[in-house]
């Protein structure tokens, strides 16, 4: 070999095979450890694997259904759901996210907030995961759109169906709205039922009858991509529609009932007595419930919430009245029923009413009274001095125990939500409340239904039925059902007993004297009795006076009840108007209209 | 020394038939998996790669062994030039700067896996062995200028497989245990250093997703999840040939290059995985056959360092795809989807071949 003469090649080479020899050894070893590896991922692992990569495949979506929708008695679509367009984005395929929003801005309308909540949404989600910019677009956003959506990779308008509301105000707080799921809602729905879903019942019938109207979702079982890209379907079970609702509401009468209190706040409600179903029930003023389908926006609510005529109070339902002279019909039948009076029981009113040995005179509305009365004209003159009397005869106690069974301070178990409790004071109850026991003066007013007594119309919706029904309750619904269930009072009340009530209501409107004679129809005899609830505490003599003088928010409420045609009720109805002033001037011609617009124009279609 | 002393090996074209076999087998079985993962045309790209690199192996093959190591400096100068120049007018890709264009795209560190064996080989080829203090010194300093090079633009994954070729060779020679274990625990109280004022951040983020991959299963860490998640799921037998669902539907990342044998472990299962090694145990044990059989300290080191680096290959990529070690960007050896490194592999046997070709005949 040429080069250095020290070079040991014989050991060299042996040092060399050596090494080659570890060299075998070290290979062996660290394949043998890849080799178990490999053992344990695939073998002692495989199962676990296995189901991994059968999890990473298929994938099961939800596929909402489509909400029931709903429908007046005569099948005329109140609410449905249409379809709109919503902008969507997949984060991974936009290249520069905030830059994309920003000039999106001009086409649709997003605000700078949306676009800070977008970004951090996008950096918690997975990069394929679809995110909704803005739902609803309007048909400009979406035309401007999708003439420049080829600039927007990554973006899209998605088609789906969004809940419409066809009438607002007018039917606001009976179908109510649905909107977004939010966190509270999860805690009571039924997560499975509800995957895949956006919305639910948040108030009103929507909310009463989710069960109904949200159906069952089916599902979608696919192979996906590591991307999320469907590549084929392995199995598709349809989702089953919610159920269609019909209401016992006319549409037309509705309407009419809105319309008919005009300018003024209040509620107006009419059930056929017959079978309980509730064919107009308006609480006024209303709302748009579209407003609230895809969240409201701040400054609407606000409007809403801080406006004084308080839109989004349901009147009907939670509305607190004193009944005032509605509640003398009641009055007159527990006088009869308790024998404190008889049929040919008269009184002379000579314009005030006092207690034995009290100074304290409680009035007529009529100066120097309405001369020699009978229980007919205690009802067609509307005397307070007569019913002073024979609520004193009667006592609190026998008042409230007459009284319950017709659903005062009880709840009329309508189906909706969120209806609150009238009061039907007692002793016991004002004990327990106030600590106090009953005066008899308290007895002397609860006669003409002032005091303590508290009705919401809906409630004494209810108690006018089982008036006109003479003693037969049906709860009062908003759905049609077959077979209502009728349940009788507690008490046997003679036919001659609620003859001469009805005859009293009846003279409301029809006789010469009666206080609401100006709603007088010829083609069928109205059934009726004015009422006035006090705003504020006022002294009792000025109850009555100058009250069309005084500012609008602190007149009286006005009141009337009635149901027609009065020998075969068919529709009865109750409205309250508030700061209506008087009940006969202004709640008895808006309840005529509601009466007339049903008896004369639609039972003859 | 006399060739030709029989006269079947004065053929004019040498060739080292179980070699090539070997190597034949595994592009094959390679092509088959590629096939599956990246379909025809990567296939037909692959098999122009293959065909090159079989060329340039068997032209190689005829280059005398003195000849190479005559060229073996200059060709080290070359090397460490390119690599500044891919400093200064490196081609930039993905955050790193690996390539020069000089008419194609080049790749300066590929050439060092071959030029720095051959350059400590050629360095030790007259001195007296097992190397020395002095020549242990010098022999580094060659190795480390290169790799911390490679290191800098940045990439990992070739400067160990540099510096991993070029400390072969200094084993091969004899270094003795003692050094050996003295580097390795020099190496492992160095990595805390290595951590805090040379690793790039994204290396450093590999690193952390190797020790613990389900903390950023979305980001970094998803490649290995998928990957043993395909290698596990294809069992003893595997799923079947085109039938592996992390492959065919995307889950697994980098399907043809580097996570190529994740592939072939989700579809051809333990039973694909062991025929893979066994062809991988072959070839090195030709390789190193070859080494031991080689007729001087030159060409014996080449062969032998050769052969290791190119288990080295297997062992970072089986490991790293399968959980064992971090990802560091090394391809699966002649099975993976990608030019340069099966030029350069083929090149290795090239000079493997040439070794046998041009070994001590007479011996015996």
């Amino acid at each position: 070999m040429s080069g250095k003469q020290i070079k040991n090649a014989q050991q060299e080479t042996r040092v060399f095979q050596s090494r080659i020899v570890a060299s075998v050894l070290i290979i062996f070893l660290l394949i043998g450890i890849i080799f178990v590896r490999y053992f344990y991922l695939q073998v002692i692992q495989h199962q676990s694997l296995l189901a991994n990569s059968e999890h990473n495949r298929i994938k099961t979506t939800a596929i909402p259904p489509a909400r029931g929708f709903i429908y007046d008695r005569n099948g005329r679509l109140l609410v449905e759901n249409i379809p709109t367009y919503r902008l969507q984005m997949i984060p991974e395929k936009v290249d520069d996210i905030k830059q994309s929003l920003n000039e999106l801005k001009q086409l649709v309308h997003i605000t700078d907030d949306d676009i800070k909540e977008l970004i951090k949404k996008q950096s918690l989600n997975r990069p394929f995961k679809p995110l909704i910019v803005k739902n609803k677009l309007n048909e400009k956003e979406l035309s401007s759109f999708m003439v420049r959506k080829h600039k927007y990779p990554g973006f899209k308008a998605v088609p789906y169906l969004i809940r419409h509301y066809k009438y607002t105000d007018i039917l606001a707080h009976v179908v109510g709205y649905v909107g977004r799921i939010n966190d509270k809602d999860l805690k009571r729905l039924d997560k499975k039922r509800y995957k895949g879903s956006e919305y639910t019942g948040k108030l009103g019938l929507e909310r009463f009858h989710e069960n109904q109207l949200h159906g069952f979702p089916g599902s979608l079982t696919v192979e996906t991509n590591a991307q999320g890209r469907v590549l084929k379907t392995i199995e598709k079970i349809p989702p089953v529609s919610g159920q269609d609702l019909t209401l016992t509401i006319d549409i037309d009468l509705q309407k009419t009932a809105y319309d008919a209190l005009g300018e003024l706040t209040g509620s107006a409600i009419a059930i056929n007595p017959k079978n309980g179903e509730v064919l107009a029930m308006v609480s006024k003023p209303g709302f748009d419930p579209n407003d609230f389908v895809n969240g409201i926006s701040h400054k609407k609510y606000n409007q809403l919430i801080n406006s004084n005529q308080k839109p989004l109070f349901n009147r009907s339902l939670r509305g607190g009245y004193e009944p005032g002279s509605t509640i003398k019909p009641y009055m007159a039948l527990a006088g009869l029923y308790y024998r404190v009076i008889n049929l040919n029981y008269s009184m002379f009113s000579k314009g005030y009413f006092q207690l034995d040995n009290q100074a304290r005179k409680y009035h007529d509305w009529k100066r120097g009274g309405h001369g020699l009365i009978d229980i007919k004209q205690s009802l067609v003159q509307s005397v307070n001095t007569f019913y002073y009397q024979l609520a004193v005869l009667l006592g609190i106690d026998r008042i409230h125990e007459f009284l319950k069974p017709f659903k005062f301070g009880e709840l009329s178990q309508i189906d909706l939500l969120a209806e609150k409790r009238g009061l039907l004071p007692s002793r016991q109850w004002k004990r327990a409340t106030k600590g106090k026991m009953w005066f008899p003066g308290e007895t002397v007013i609860t006669g003409i239904g002032q005091g303590f007594l508290v009705t919401t119309p809906i409630q004494l919706a209810t108690s006018l039925t089982i008036l006109a029904n003479k003693g037969i309750y049906i709860k009062p619904h908003l759905i049609k059902t077959e077979n209502p269930e009728l349940t009788k009072l507690p008490f046997d009340i003679p036919e001659s007993y609620w003859d001469v009530v009805h005859q009293g209501m009846i003279g409301v409107i029809h006789d010469k004297k009666g206080t609401a004679r100006s709603i007088k129809n010829n083609n069928y005899l109205t059934a009726g009795k004015s009422g006035t609830s006090q705003v504020y505490g006022k002294k009792e003599e000025d109850v009555y006076n100058k009250n069309l003088e005084i500012p609008l928010h602190l007149r009286n409420h006005a009141l009337f009840i009635a149901f027609a045609p009065a020998d075969d009720p068919k529709i009865a109805v109750v409205v309250v108007a508030e700061h209506g002033a008087s009940g006969s001037k202004t709640a008895a011609p808006i309840a005529g209209k509601i009466i007339d617009k049903y008896l004369n124009e639609i039972l003859i279609q | 020394m006399i060739y030709g002393g029989r006269i079947h090996h004065n053929k004019r074209h040498y060739i080292d038939w179980w070699l090539t076999a070997f190597i034949l087998l595994l592009m094959s079985f390679g092509l088959v998996v590629l096939f599956s993962a990246g379909g025809w045309v990567l296939v037909k790209k692959q098999i122009i790669r293959l065909a090159l690199g079989l060329m340039v192996m068997l032209f190689l093959a005829q280059v005398k062994p003195e000849k190479l190591a005559g060229l073996t400096p200059w060709l080290y100068v070359l090397t460490i030039l390119l690599l500044l120049a891919v400093f200064f007018f490196g081609y930039e890709s993905k955050g790193a700067t690996r390539w020069i264009k000089i008419g194609i795209r080049f790749q300066p560190s590929e050439l060092a896996k071959l030029v720095i064996p051959l350059m400590i080989a050629w360095f030790y080829r007259y001195r007296i062995l097992p190397p020395d203090l002095k020549s242990i010194g010098t022999s580094l300093l060659i190795l480390l200028i290169p790799v911390f090079l490679i290191f800098k633009q940045p990439d990992l994954g070739t400067s160990i497989l540099v510096a991993v070729s070029g400390l072969f060779v200094l084993f091969l020679a004899g270094l003795s245990w003692k050094y050996i274990l003295g580097g390795l625990v020099t190496l492992v109280s160095a990595a805390p250093i290595m951590w805090l004022f040379f690793m790039k951040e994204y290396q450093k983020q590999r690193v952390l997703t190797f020790l613990n991959p389900t903390q950023d299963s979305l980001g970094s860490g998803w490649n290995i999840i998928q990957s043993e998640i395909a290698i596990g799921s294809g069992g003893l037998l595997g799923k079947g040939w085109q039938n592996g669902s992390q492959t065919q539907l995307d889950f697994l990342p980098e399907h043809s290059t580097d996570f190529i044998l994740s592939v072939l472990s989700e579809e051809f299962g333990l039973l694909g995985v062991t025929i893979l090694l066994l062809l991988y145990i072959a070839i090195i044990l030709r390789g190193l056959y070859i080494a031991s059989q080689a007729k001087d300290t030159f060409n014996r080191l080449i062969a032998g360092a050769l052969t290791l680096t190119f288990f080295v290959y297997l062992f970072i990529n089986a490991g790293m795809i399968s959980g064992l070690l971090p990802v560091v960007g090394v391809p699966l050896p002649l099975v993976s989807y990608g030019g340069t490194s099966i030029i350069t592999l083929m090149a290795g046997f090239g000079m493997i071949m040439s070794v046998y070709n041009h070994r001590k005949l007479l011996k015996s």
